[in-house]
C-alpha cells in the first residue's frame, strides 16, 4: 500500500513543501484523471482533513466572487493562508468554458498566501466538478489554513457542495422572492449560514427577515440553527460578521457527533462509489463483449422480449 | 462523444495587460475559444505582467493570449516573456492580438511571442493557431 505515512513520492513532497507549481500541475492531473493523480491523492490523504472547507452557493450574479474576494482580504490581514476553488459551468455543446471568477478577485500579485484555481464543471451537475473534492484535498495537503469553494452560480438544487464543505454559506440578494421560496427544498436546506449580499440595496431587511423566520422555525437535524448575516462585498460591510458566523459553525462542527457521523457516511459513500464505478466499468465491458447480449437485443428490437426481462436473464447469468 | 470528452481540454488564459479599457476583442476571442471546446480563464482588464504570469502558473494553462490596444505592447509583452522565463515556464506559448504595428510585431515574434493577430483576423484562424500552439509546445 502506498497510502500510509511512509516516504512521499517527489511530486507529493513538493506539494506538501508548498511548491505552487507542483500543486498547480497536480490539480490539472486530478482534473484530467491522469495516472499520476492517483499516487498523489493516495500518498497525501493522511495529511488532509485538517482545515475548514467553506462552500459558497447561490444563484448567478449574487456576488459570490466579490464576497470571496472581500473575505480573502480579511483573512490575509489576519495572516491566514487561503486556497480558493472557483467553479464555472462547462458548455453542454462544446465542452468549453469561460472561467471568469478571477476577474473579481483583488489581491497583490506577490502574495503567496493565496492560491486561486478556476475549475470547469465538466459535465457534473450539482454545482461542483467531479474532481472538486480531490482538488480541495490537494490544497489541504499543501497546508493552506482555509479553503473556500465557490460553486457554479445557478439554481435551487445545486447541493453537491454539501458533500465537500464543512460549512455551507448560501449567498442571496434582496428581491429574490417571498418567504414561501425559503420553504422550498434544495438550496435553502443546505445553508449553515445565509448571507444577504448587496445589503446596501433596498429590500435587504425584508430578505433578512424572511430568512430569519425560516431559521427561526427551528434547528436542522444536526442541531444547528442557521445564522443570517448581511454583507456588501463592494462597500465592503458585514465581512467580519460573516467570518465570525463561519467560525462559530466550525466550532460547532468540531464538537458535533452528528457531523462526525456524517463525515463517516460521506467517506463510506465515497468508497462504495469507487467500488461501484470500477465494477460497473468491468461489467459493462464484459457484457458488451457477450454474444448473449446481442441475441437478447435482437429479440427486444423485434418486440419479442421486453428490456426488463432481457436484463433479468443477464443478471441470472451473472449470478450463476 | 464519450471518446472526445476523454481528451483533456486545452486551458488558455486570456488577459489584457496595460491600461486601455477596450476588452471587446478579448471577449470575442474568449468566446470563440470556448466554442472550440477550450477552458478559457478570463482574467480581464488592466492586468500587470506579474498578475498574468501568476494566473498562468496557478491555473496551469497550456497557452496565454494577450490583448492590447494601448500601444504599450513593447513594454508589457517582453516583460511577460521575461517573467515566464524567470519561472522556468517559457514552454507556455504566448500569442497576442490588438493594434500592433508590423515592425513591432516582427520584433515581438523574435522575442518569443508565437503568433500575433491584427484587426480583421478571422476567429477560425485564431482558434486553429491556438489549438496548434497548445497541442505542440516547442
Amino acid at each position: 500500500m502506498t497510502g500510509q505515512r511512509t516516504t512521499l513520492p517527489p511530486a507529493a513532497r513538493a506539494i506538501v513543501r508548498g511548491d505552487r507549481r507542483a500543486l498547480a500541475r497536480a490539480i490539472t492531473a486530478v482534473e484530467n484523471g491522469a495516472p499520476e493523480a492517483d499516487l498523489l491523492l493516495r500518498s497525501t490523504y493522511s495529511r488532509t482533513g485538517r482545515v475548514p472547507i467553506i462552500g459558497f452557493a447561490g444563484p448567478l450574479g449574487v456576488g459570490k466572487s466579490s464576497l470571496l474576494s472581500a473575505l480573502v482580504t480579511q483573512l490575509r490581514a489576519a495572516g491566514t493562508t487561503v486556497g480558493v476553488i472557483a467553479i464555472d459551468p462547462s458548455s453542454p455543446f462544446s465542452g468549453g468554458s469561460v472561467l471568469g471568477d478571477r476577474i473579481r478577485f483583488e489581491r497583490r500579485a506577490d502574495d503567496t498566501g493565496v492560491f486561486f484555481r478556476s475549475m470547469a464543471s465538466r459535465g457534473a451537475s450539482g454545482g461542483v466538478a467531479a474532481a472538486t473534492r480531490d482538488v480541495a484535498r490537494l490544497m489541504d495537503a499543501a497546508g493552506f489554513g482555509v479553503i473556500l469553494v465557490e460553486t457554479v452560480g445557478s439554481g435551487q438544487v445545486d447541493v453537491a457542495i454539501r458533500e465537500i464543505a464543512s460549512t455551507r454559506v448560501v449567498v442571496l440578494v434582496p428581491h429574490l422572492g417571498d418567504e414561501v421560496q425559503t420553504l422550498k427544498a434544495g438550496l435553502f436546506e443546505i445553508a449553515d449560514i445565509f448571507c444577504v449580499n448587496k445589503s446596501d440595496l433596498p429590500g435587504s431587511e425584508t430578505a433578512e427577515r424572511y430568512l430569519s423566520e425560516l431559521a427561526g422555525l427551528g434547528p436542522g437535524p444536526d442541531g444547528w440553527r442557521a445564522r443570517v448575516v448581511r454583507t456588501s462585498a463592494t462597500v465592503p460591510s458585514g465581512i467580519p460578521g460573516l467570518w465570525s458566523a463561519i467560525e462559530e459553525h466550525e466550532r460547532f462542527v468540531a464538537g458535533s457527533d452528528v457531523h462526525r457521523q456524517a463525515e463517516r457516511r460521506r467517506l463510506s459513500d465515497e468508497i462504495v462509489g469507487r467500488v461501484r464505478d470500477e465494477l460497473t466499468r468491468e461489467l459493462t465491458l464484459r457484457l458488451e463483449a457477450e454474444a448473449e447480449l446481442r441475441r437478447l437485443v435482437d429479440q427486444v428490437v423485434a418486440r419479442k422480449l421486453d428490456p426488463r426481462s432481457a436484463a433479468d436473464r443477464l443478471v441470472a447469468e451473472e449470478r450463476r | 462523444m464519450v471518446a472526445k470528452q476523454r481528451t483533456r481540454p486545452i486551458r488558455v488564459l486570456i488577459a489584457k495587460p496595460g491600461l486601455d479599457g477596450h476588452d471587446r476583442g478579448a471577449k470575442i476571442v474568449a468566446r470563440a475559444l470556448r466554442d472550440a471546446g477550450m477552458e478559457v480563464i478570463y482574467a480581464g482588464l488592466r492586468q500587470t505582467p506579474e498578475e498574468i504570469v501568476r494566473a498562468a502558473l496557478e491555473e496551469d494553462v497550456d497557452l496565454i493570449g494577450l490583448s492590447i490596444l494601448s500601444g504599450a505592447h513593447m513594454a508589457l509583452f517582453p516583460r511577460v516573456l521575461k517573467l515566464l522565463k524567470a519561472e522556468k515556464a517559457s514552454r507556455i506559448p504566448v500569442f497576442a492580438g490588438g493594434i500592433i504595428p508590423d515592425e513591432d510585431a516582427t520584433r515581438l515574434r523574435h522575442l518569443g511571442i508565437r503568433a500575433i493577430f491584427g484587426p480583421g483576423t478571422s476567429l477560425e484562424e485564431i482558434v486553429r493557431t491556438a489549438e496548434k500552439l497548445a497541442r505542440a509546445p516547442p
